[in-house]
């Protein structure tokens, strides 16, 4: 069992409020991801609820038990660092025994559930190395072993991939994913990595300047952003904004378009525009189009089109997939 | 060609360390090598390297005139004494203020840094009538007061520096994995800090043992240890370079001895910050 609320908390240090008033439910067994661009408080979230920085207000419970004053230790929560923290005097072996140790676990226990965990995470060759003698992914998954042997109420990921080079990232998301499926232990995820965002998440938190934006699963939050901020944040290549009087015929102060809901003619279509690079990468191409009203509009489409840079194209939006947003930067509904 | 001038570089380079570490040695080897001269011909000049008659006359008299061990003891008690009282004043204030800094820390740190600014000789005069009344003069107990308070500013920062190097992460992560404030301390902290404590232990030691200030100026026999000694030797009525030599030497074996034996842990120490 791992529900997680936060109930109106608050966080300032010293005079600066970090988080102004967050309220949030997640169920258990939820892989929950905290984004939002960098300083907007999502370490400082992670760990109000791990316990290692106190609330200003507001209250946490866990499993509906009230934790806001409890130490880190007694909430039964694990934790995996973007440094990944090991302890550098301990082997592999030490390190991932550590939290059962500190349990009081029995010696047979604890061998049991390391040489599991070892096997799991294709460390057994490595169980008597210190950490220093590890690269940075197996070092990654030192530190998920140490997480998980102790069977938590949920997991914590503070940007754990941010260290690793792209493919490997990669690689351990999906071990991070099946892990989850195989566990079905609660896990929160931070990153400001959008796509880790999409392709690992059951529900997305949007964070910005310690508010949360909207709050969904991926899929709502790509086709019902809530506002301009989760439209530009959620999608990549980043959606397009056109301002003005071309947004004004759509009876909004500003219109929103994906670069992949366009559709590229040769002949004729609502905007005009010249394309200032195109990029053809076999599977899709990017043509980033300065349109006549001024406007620098990236358009991806799927396979390869024959449209080269200097060349003249003409876009529509597909149907139903302009996002229309207020003043405010709401979205009008419909 | 270009391996044959590197190690030719290699060689100069190698030549011109070992000279460098002659020079600095020169004065300890000079030393032990007169105290096994006559007086005679440790005045001698041209002076006589090795080729002479040895002799170990000049560690007889010094025994017979003076009373090494007592000297010898109270160094050991005085050192390690204000060693020990230090490093238990030292680890609590130094671990306060690297995990839990304030605003003040950093001032707190100058201000005791700046205590050593200021020059002895300038508080001898407060310091000696303090102790003449409280009755400290020529005793353990005074000596020690004073080489822990002269030595603790250093000793505070040295282990500031090595506790603010011990990563706040890791400590957290303590505390994740289900440690107690007292599980902490045991198991991830201490083993973290026991190598900086080690070399400041020996460094502290050392400068004790070696300060010559206060223990000449604050014991006369009782609690003189070894620089008075040495003292003693360096008379105004007639220079004695053998046996000052001899005495010089008995009095810094201990300390080099222990020297050379950690110091492993000792360069470990003290580059700890510059190599990580
Ligand atoms: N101990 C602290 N004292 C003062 N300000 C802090 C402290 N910790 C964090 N902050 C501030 O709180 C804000 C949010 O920090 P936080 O680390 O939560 O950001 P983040 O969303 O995790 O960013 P990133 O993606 O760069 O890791 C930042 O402006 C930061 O400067
Ligand atoms: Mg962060």
């Amino acid at each position: 069992m791992g529900s997680i609320t936060l109930d109106h908390v608050t966080k300032s240090f010293g005079a600066v409020t970090i988080i102004p008033d967050i309220s949030l439910d997640i169920r258990d067994g939820e892989f929950v991801v905290f984004v939002g661009p960098s300083g907007c408080g999502k370490s400082t979230l992670l760990r109000l609820i791990a316990g290692l920085e106190d609330v200003s207000g507001g209250k946490i419970m866990i499993d509906g038990a009230d934790v806001t004053n409890a130490h880190p230790a007694q909430r039964k929560l694990s934790m995996v660092f973007q440094s990944y923290a090991l302890y550098p005097h301990m082997s592999v072996r030490g390190n991932i025994a550590f939290p059962l140790k500190m349990e009081g676990a029995s010696k047979e226990k604890i061998d049991e559930a390391v040489g599991n965990a070892a096997a799991i995470l294709n460390l057994t060759d490595y169980l008597d190395r210190k950490p220093r003698q590890l690269s940075g992914g197996q070092r990654q998954r030192v530190a998920i072993g140490r997480a998980i042997v102790r069977q938590p109420k949920a997991f914590l990921f503070d940007e754990p991939l941010s260290n690793l080079d792209a493919a490997l990232r990669v690689a351990m998301r999906l071990e991070i994913s099946e892990l989850h499926k195989k566990l079905g232990t609660t896990m929160i995820y931070v990153t400001h990595d959008q796509v880790e965002a999409m392709t690992m998440a059951d529900k997305i938190v949007v964070l910005n300047a310690g508010r949360i934006e909207q709050y969904g699963t991926p899929l709502e939050l790509y086709s019902k952003p809530a506002n301009r901020f989760v439209a530009g944040f959620i999608g990549s290549p980043k959606m397009n904004f056109i301002e003005g009087a071309e947004a004004a015929r759509f009876g909004a102060h500003a219109i929103g378009v994906r670069p992949e809901h366009f559709t590229v003619s040769q002949e004729a279509g609502s905007w005009k525009g010249v394309v200032g690079v195109a990029e053809h990468l076999g599977s899709d191409t990017f043509l980033y189009v300065k349109s006549e009203s001024g406007d620098q509009l990236t358009v991806r489409t799927s396979g390869e089109i024959p449209v080269r840079s200097g060349e003249t194209v003409h876009l529509t939006p597909m149907d139903g997939r302009v996002y229309r947003f207020d003043a405010q930067g709401h979205a009008i509904a419909g | 060609m270009a391996r044959a001038i590197s190690t030719r570089r290699k060689i100069a380079i190698s030549a011109i360390a070992w000279l460098v570490a002659f020079l600095i040695f020169f004065p300890i080897l000079w030393t032990f090598l007169t105290s096994f001269k006559t007086e005679g011909t440790a005045i001698q000049i041209p002076p006589k390297f090795v080729f002479f008659e040895w002799t170990l006359e000049n560690y007889v008299t010094v025994q017979e005139r003076s009373n090494y061990f007592r000297h010898f003891s109270n160094s050991v008690i005085t050192a390690v004494g204000s060693t020990i009282i230090g490093l238990l004043i030292a680890i609590p204030a130094a671990w306060a203020m690297a995990f839990s800094p304030t605003k003040r820390t950093k001032d707190v740190l100058m201000w005791m840094l700046s205590t050593k600014m200021l020059p002895a000789v300038g508080v001898l005069v407060p310091i000696y009538l303090i102790f003449r009344d409280l009755r400290l003069l020529d005793t353990h107990i005074g000596l020690i007061a004073v080489l822990t308070m002269i030595n603790l500013p250093i000793i505070v920062w040295m282990l500031y520096t090595y506790f603010k190097e011990i990563p706040v992460d890791i400590l957290e992560a303590a505390r994740m994995d289900g440690a107690g404030l007292r599980q902490e301390i045991v198991h991830v902290l201490t083993p973290m800090a026991i190598p900086g404590i080690a070399s400041t232990l020996l460094l502290n030691i050392i400068l004790a043992w070696n300060e010559a200030f206060w223990t000449l100026n604050l014991t006369t026999t009782r609690a003189a240890p070894l620089t008075a000694f040495i003292a003693s030797y360096s008379s105004p009525e007639g220079l004695f370079w053998a046996k000052l030599s001899a005495a010089s030497t008995l009095a810094i074996a201990p300390i080099l001895i222990m020297g050379w034996f950690s110091q492993k842990q000792l360069v470990r120490g003290l580059t700890f910050g510059a190599v990580k």
